[in-house]
């Protein structure tokens, strides 16, 4: 087994420096992962605020950790989850944290701390691909507001990480760089992706994007849950579908167990239009894709062909050279659903439902639900050969099932691992709060978190496997078109 | 307990109800026409490329079929979630600019300070395609 569990009792001294080979450690666990509940002696605490407070207290220093963390990218390549690593840049910036460390004028908790992008934030002056033709070889002008604002913190750029072309797909399997394997299991290729919002200090206003709210926020920690009687958590009965897979049906129900367990009044709740919350998410994504793409002309930016005929035969040929074909079968559908003749029955139609949905959340919470517990995906990961048995579209509307419906209606929500399914590889709930309730959600699955123990994957172990089996491996699903 | 009673009670009503819309109509309730075809190609100025890609816009539209069940009567169309409050207006001054060499630098073809786009609708080839008056006509 690739993951080892043992716990860290934290009242101890940390461990010292040469057992820092790698970010993520192993951490304490029992023998059974799956079991939620924990009855341990010591709670693990995360990595990053482990190494924020060795980097604090100089027992490493920020070149040091980003030299470690390039040297874990470097021998993890085979996961292909990197399309560009910014070595020079990311020293260049350990430099800078380390002399701030040294003046004791560190810039925050995330001073120092290695992040990665995934490649369709744009980053100045380092190449922002998107996983497409349309913008192989694009460097941008400038940052994207979230990623100045992880800069603004001190945070170390390591890279650019690979994704689905323009982000349209659910397993990172349709760029044009290749898929993603999965660490958890290398024969596994097949990451999720989640559409929750950040929070911290990348919440807040964006004077450049005027559909940000403009309510201050206030940074904030997430405290201890002690009191459970006054928490309610609902069930969303739609949710659990005959595709649930019995594995992750039961793990739902395990943690639900566990916050009554522990006091909460546990509830199931309606939201009586979830099984059209996808097609109707279908249905304005597209919409929405047909009119954005739109900005890909080949003329400003960007990917531009050769034919010099016309505008049109110009725009048409970049388009069809830049875009896989989830990307125009996307813009495709999109204008379909724009035509004047299906405007109302499918674009406006679909708004309608839109308010539907998001009113089943308005009344769930307004009948005092605190937060929604459901499943984030239908099963674990399946193995690649069988996520591309169907297309794009097919396997978008089935994994974005629980995870879409939110971001229709508004809602925060975040998914948290639970447990490794019986194949070692993860699986995890979704937890859905109130609009503008962060706090409560995040100290809910804080809680919860603490409460599973889910192991950390040991990377080591999983390169010493690997790597020599990869050393020679062509990706052969990379073609560039 | 709760649970057991509520996952029974659960089990048993998703057994005899489709939660999910899993199989979508392969042959849907339009068929997309070559005309069709060539106007969304026009619109959208991507290629359909391939039979499968109609196939797939076919599947596509049948998936959104599945809308016409739900019951929208008096229900107002949202735009947004945010649809209760004022879009946020910046004062109107200049804070950054004056970065036109910087943007030049990531286009294909520029002369000077220009974009160099190729003939558009007043090149005489384009007067007589068909779906463009077509298009006028509609």
């Amino acid at each position: 087994m690739w993951w080892r569990l043992g716990y860290e009792d934290h009242v101890g001294p940390d461990p010292p420096r040469s057992e820092w080979n790698c970010l993520l450690r192993a951490q304490g666990g029992r023998e059974d992962s799956r079991s939620p509940c924990s009855r341990g002696r010591g709670v693990p605490r995360p990595a990053c605020i482990l190494v924020s407070a060795a980097l604090k207290q100089g027992r490493v220093t920020p070149t040091e950790l980003c030299q470690r963390c390039l040297s874990l990218i470097k021998k993890t390549k085979f996961l292909n989850a990197y399309i560009t690593v910014s070595e020079e840049v990311a020293l260049k910036q350990a430099e800078e944290s380390e002399k701030r460390y040294k003046k004791g004028h560190s810039l925050g908790d995330l001073d120092g701390i290695p992040v990665a992008v995934k490649d369709n934030f744009s980053t100045a002056g380092i190449e922002t691909t998107c996983a497409s033709n349309m913008l192989k070889g694009y460097v941008p002008p400038y940052n994207a507001t979230v990623v100045q604002k992880l800069l603004d913190q001190g945070a170390l750029l390591m890279g650019k990480t690979n994704l689905d072309e323009f982000a349209m797909g659910s397993g990172s399997t349709d760029g044009i760089f290749g898929p993603v394997k999965n660490p958890w299991s290398y024969s596994k290729q097949y990451r999720e992706k989640r559409k929750q919002k950040s929070h911290g200090i990348l919440a807040g206003h964006d004077p450049k994007d005027s559909t940000t709210i403009q309510d201050p926020v206030k940074p904030f920690t997430l405290p201890s849950l002690t009191d459970m009687s006054k928490l309610c958590i609902g069930i969303p009965k739609e949710y659990l579908t005959p595709e649930l897979s019995s594995e992750v049906q039961s793990l739902w129900s395990k943690a639900a167990n566990l916050f009554e367990s522990e006091g909460a009044k546990v509830i199931e709740v309606s939201l009586p239009h979830t099984s059209y919350s996808i097609v109707c998410y279908h249905v304005l994504c597209t919409s929405e894709v047909a009119s954005n793409m739109a900005r890909f002309d080949g003329l400003e930016y960007g990917h531009r062909c050769d034919i010099d005929v016309s505008t049109e035969a110009m725009y048409a040929a970049t388009r069809r050279e830049g875009f896989n074909d989830v990307v125009r079968g996307r813009i495709l559908s999109g204008n379909f659903f724009l035509l004047k003749e299906n405007y109302e029955n499918y674009f406006v139609k679909a708004q309608k439902v839109r308010r539907l949905i998001a009113r089943d959340f308005v009344n769930v919470f307004n009948s005092g639900v605190d937060v929604l517990l459901t499943p984030t995906t239908l099963s674990e990961a399946v193995p690649h050969t069988e996520f591309i048995r169907e297309d794009n579209r097919t396997r978008s509307a089935q994994d974005d099932l629980f995870t879409q419906a939110v971001n229709m209606a508004g809602l925060p929500a975040v998914s948290v691992p639970m447990a490794l399914s019986s194949q070692g590889l993860p699986i995890g709930l979704q937890f859905i709060g109130r609009a503008f309730c962060d706090q409560q959600l995040l100290t809910v699955a804080k809680w919860f978190e603490k409460q599973v123990q889910f192991p950390v994957i040991q990377l080591q172990e999983l390169m010493d496997d690997c790597s020599s089996i990869f050393e020679n491996e062509k990706l052969a699903s990379v073609s560039l078109k | 307990m709760w649970t057991r009673a509520v996952w029974q009670g659960l089990r048993a009503s998703a057994g005899g109800r489709r939660g999910f819309p899993s199989k979508a109509d392969p042959q849907g309730s339009r068929r997309v026409t070559a005309e069709l075809i060539e106007h969304l190609e026009r619109l959208a100025l991507v290629d359909f490329g391939s039979q499968e890609a109609v196939a797939r816009l076919e599947k596509a539209i049948a998936f959104a079929d599945r809308l016409r069940a739900v019951d929208t009567d008096g229900v107002e169309p949202m735009e947004s979630v945010l649809e209760d409050r004022c879009l946020y207006l910046r004062s109107d001054n200049v804070v950054e600019g004056n970065c036109a060499e910087e943007l030049l630098q990531n286009s294909h073809r520029v002369v000077e300070e220009y974009f160099v786009a190729p003939p558009g609708m007043c090149c005489p080839k384009w007067l007589n395609r068909l779906s463009h008056t077509k298009l006028r006509m509609q």
